[in-house]
């Protein structure tokens, strides 16, 4: 059975999904669902186990050799992603029948957790594929199962952020299907790793030049990279609660996945840093996103909105990592990848509960909440700590790195920019501290309880994973570390 | 134009020619997909859509200076790429070359189909095509998360009954047809179904057309009518089983020790095997998209009765 | 060099026209359509890369030796499939945006939104 460990991480989540639409209580199709996220995240460890213990797995669909059918490859790059997606999927489904209950009208609820499969299995399955169509597909799926859960939010605001979202997602999954298919048409072939083989022969043509601009441009779309971000603030913040965290935690990171896969093993280290002005393009967006949606951030009167824009904000660290073009670089975005993620889900879902007791996320709103529900103040202000990256939160580890790759380079201007950019994200998060502990509560809001145990459990997780790998880092940079090194072609 | 429904009919039209396109390039089955559904089942979706939202456009066109720098880009990115492309028609292009020669040379021998699109869909790229019946029903589980309403009060649907009982009183004609003309509808179905395997058609074709007969059906006799003959519980649970088929047929070829979607483990003999296995594959395909596409058809229908 | 590439040209051209109406108009349905246009002259593009000069349609016959290559054939059929899961999930949001505000104008939604804040 374990030889059908890479087919079992993405069926299990996949045939889930319409078995949970015979399930009519709400309980019910909650239990099953965690069950199901649950087990795929046990799949990925062992996976990635086993990829870290005697490298790279290749399972063939349908049991037809590459590149006739299609192949998966798990490296340790996508078995650690596997592991990010999964496991935040699972702790934040935690909160998720207790979430729902006041944001979801009772009759959705089976359909919620169905979509919420759906999406799940996409991510998977763009993460875990190495053919290239096969992610077109894949992240389809992924993609229509967010629209459609961004607009089960309450406000009808989150229906035109889901149509916004859907237009711009759309139009990024057709530029990643021309630019497939013009490295088809090169090439021949759809599998990646054969496309990395058979690319270099091609490099020079124009046509693989443009196949590469579009899939850029195209999983640029998806990343939010500003300033193609403008989907992602309303999206995120009129989602319900739920989705938010686990889309703002999970779905960019497949798609920062997807640039660093492309760019580093299919059109390769040489293609991707010579040939094209790439590296140059990504330094000044990514700082620039970092500055501007910071400074955004800054001035916003919805708490959501105002984590949205530091998300944002928090892709133009992933990028200029990645763009440094070095080992350390890339480990740098990898780690962050993995600690973006548990601040993210960490924040979003303590403003679940904010939302669940208070019905609104509004930073007026926040006046007096430090004494009014303390631990999920608190863990807001470990989350905050963790963005603006204080020592003993993973925020600090990534930042590190990322300053320390700037600096063995010799880009001593991007490391100090980056330090600076951090001085923003603590104006943001101050100002919520602000509220929370230092004002009166607003008269006229009624005694507020602190939230139910439904989201504190999980919150607290994630808050205490933030710390623990904060201080404990040797397992995320030992497999970060592996991964960078594998995909630069360096045997560790 | 400013009409939103002349918009939709030229679109289907656009469809058609397209289709009608394929068939040159020798592209049959996609060919015949493209009529089903961008001639039909899009347009009339577009067209539910416009009598729902209005007919005519109403706003000014914006930023079409910006457009125009975003298109000329991509379009002059987009030349500039086919400028070292192998010419139209070559035979020695790259993709001629390399991995479809085995296609062309050796399906017959590994699964036993004469179409090779069949055999290329439903077992070498198997798992893409699981992937888009999944995509099918997503977006079916999200026009039923948008637009499902809640359970009416008995007086509507007497009062809408009654209605459309009127209204379609004087098709006598269109009525009669319409009844001598679903069987055959649902017999063509089938056929494509199961030709798949020789011709071109299969499990989606089948599905579209399968649910053109019962969005026939419903257009004529009204949805209240239709909705007593078809129950929506039933289509909502049929698009979970068609995924479920496919599933299992690949959990199936798990168990009996091959891969995932492995169909050579199914029988004694690889090619019965496969035989069996793309059968089931595009049953579970035509269930999937046929309820599905009545899904989305009634959802959308059924806000316009009860505004 | 011309007539080779003729083809792919006017392929660009509908697709560019696609992209154009998603963005320049501000009706959601148009931008469907638009979106609709882009996505089908991408097929088109696909179609016509299997094309090869005297061969037929990929269903084994007697007496044929050439055929057109089958695989853009295989992605075309998903991503058609896909097109319209995406168009049906589009207008589905369309009508309820509608009922929710009334109109279906970029503009107006942008207005009616910025109203409330």
């Amino acid at each position: 059975m374990l030889i059908q460990l890479p087919a079992l991480a993405v069926i299990l989540p996949l045939l889930s999904a319409p078995l949970c639409l015979f399930l009519r209580r709400s309980l019910l199709a909650w239990l099953f669902t965690v069950i199901a996220s649950g087990l795929t995240m046990l799949v990925s460890i062992t996976l990635l186990q086993q990829v870290m213990a005697s490298g790279t797995i290749v399972y063939e669909m349908g049991g037809w050799s590459a590149p006739w059918g299609i192949e998966y490859r798990i490296d340790k790059l996508n078995a650690y992603v596997l592991l990010i997606v999964s496991s935040i999927s699972t702790v934040v489904l935690l909160a998720a029948h207790t979430s729902i209950e006041k944001e979801i009208p009772q009759d959705r609820h089976t359909l919620f957790y169905v979509l919420y499969l759906l999406s799940l299995a996409g991510l998977i399955g763009v993460v875990i594929t190495g053919d290239a169509f096969n992610v077109f597909v894949f992240l389809e799926i992924s993609s229509l199962a967010a629209y459609s859960l961004i607009a089960l939010g309450e406000d009808r605001r989150a229906l035109w952020a889901a149509y916004q979202y859907l237009i711009m997602g759309t139009i990024g999954a057709t530029f990643i299907l021309i630019g497939i298919g013009l490295m088809y048409q090169m090439t021949g072939t759809l599998n990646m790793d054969d496309l990395s083989r058979r690319l270099p022969e091609v490099a020079q043509t124009r046509t693989v030049f443009a196949a590469y601009a579009f899939i850029i441009v195209g999983v640029c779309l998806k990343v939010a990279l500003f300033p193609l971000h403008r989907w992602l603030p309303n999206a995120y913040a009129y989602a319900p609660s739920v989705v938010t965290a686990v889309l703002a935690a999970t779905s960019t990171k497949v798609a920062v996945y997807l640039l660093i896969r492309f760019t580093f093993s299919i059109f390769g280290i040489s293609f991707s840093f010579t040939t094209v002005p790439l590296q140059t393009i990504f330094v000044i967006l990514g700082l620039l996103g970092i500055f501007a949606a910071s400074t955004t951030a800054i001035f916003q009167k919805n708490v959501k909105h105002l984590f949205a824009y530091s998300s944002v904000a928090q892709i133009g660290y992933m990028i200029v990592g990645f763009s440094i073009g070095t080992t350390t670089g890339l480990m740098a975005t990898l780690l962050h990848l993995f600690n973006h993620a548990l601040m993210k889900s960490a924040l979003f879902l303590a403003l679940g509960a904010v939302m669940y007791r208070i019905g609104s996320a509004q930073l007026s709103q926040f006046q007096g909440l430090g004494r009014q529900m303390p631990f999920t103040m608190a863990a807001i202000v470990a989350g905050g700590l963790s963005l603006i990256g204080v020592p003993l939160t993973v925020g600090f580890v990534s930042k590190w790195y990322l300053v320390l790759a700037a600096l063995e380079n010799g880009w001593w201007p991007v490391a100090v920019l980056v330090l600076l950019g951090s001085l923003l994200a603590l104006v943001y998060v101050w100002r919520i501290v602000e509220a929370a502990y230092f004002n009166e509560p607003p008269a006229g809001r009624g005694a507020v309880e602190e939230a139910p145990l439904g989201f504190l459990i999980p919150v607290w997780v994630l808050v205490t994973a933030n710390i623990y790998f904060g201080m404990d880092t040797r397992l995320s940079v030992q497999v970060a570390q592996a991964a960078a090194q594998s995909l630069f072609g360096v045997s560790p | 134009m400013r009409d939103l429904f002349a918009v939709v009919m030229m679109l289907g039209i656009f469809g058609l020619l397209s289709a009608s396109f394929f068939v040159v390039m020798d592209a049959v089955d996609v060919a015949f997909t493209e009529a089903s559904v961008g001639a039909g089942i899009s347009t009339l979706l577009m067209l539910t859509a416009v009598t729902l939202t209005g007919r005519l456009e109403d706003g000014e066109r914006h930023r079409p200076m910006w457009a125009l720098v975003v298109v000329f880009i991509t379009g002059g990115l987009l030349i500039y790429g086919t400028l070292d492309m192998p010419y139209f028609g070559s035979a020695d292009a790259p993709i001629h070359q390399h991995v479809a020669p085995r296609y062309i040379h050796d399906s017959m021998q590994e699964t036993g189909l004469p179409n090779i699109v069949t055999s290329v869909l439903a077992s070498y790229r198997g798992f893409d095509t699981f992937g888009e019946v999944v995509v099918i029903f997503t977006a079916g589980m999200g026009v039923l998360a948008l637009l499902t309403m809640g359970s009416r009060t008995g007086i509507h649907r007497v009062m809408a009954d009654s209605i459309f009982y009127l209204m379609h009183e004087q098709h006598l004609i269109l009525r009669i047809l319409t009844k001598i003309l679903i069987p055959f509808i649902l017999l063509f179905a089938l056929y494509v179904q199961f030709h798949g395997d020789f011709g071109p058609g299969g499990g989606f074709q089948a599905g579209v057309i399968f649910a053109a007969a019962i969005i026939l059906y419903a257009m004529v006799f009204g949805l209240s009518t239709a909705r007593r003959v078809i129950n929506r519980t039933f289509f909502k649970l049929l698009s979970a089983i068609g995924v479920l088929l496919y599933g299992g047929v690949g959990v199936v070829s798990l168990l009996n020790g091959g891969n995932f979607l492995d169909y050579n483990v199914l029988a004694d003999d690889p090619v019965a095997g496969q035989h069996l296995g793309i059968l089931l594959i595009e049953f579970g395909v035509g269930c999937t998209v046929a309820s599905v596409m009545v899904i989305i058809f009634f959802n959308f229908s059924g806000r316009r009765e009860f505004p | 060099m011309i007539l080779g590439l003729y083809n792919y040209w006017v392929v660009v051209v509908l697709m560019m026209i696609g992209l154009y109406i998603v963005i320049a108009h501000g009706n959601l349905i148009k931008k469907i359509v638009g979106l609709t246009i882009f996505q089908t002259a991408v097929f088109i593009f696909y179609i016509s890369m299997a094309k090869v000069d005297g061969a037929t349609a990929p269903v084994l016959a007697e007496g044929i030796s050439q055929y057109s290559n089958p695989l853009p054939h295989v992605l075309i059929l998903t991503a058609i499939v896909v097109g319209i899961a995406t168009v049906a999930l589009g207008l589905a949001l369309a009508v309820r945006i509608n009922e929710a505000y009334g109109s279906i104008e970029e503009e107006s939604i942008q207005n009616q939104d910025n109203q409330e804040c």
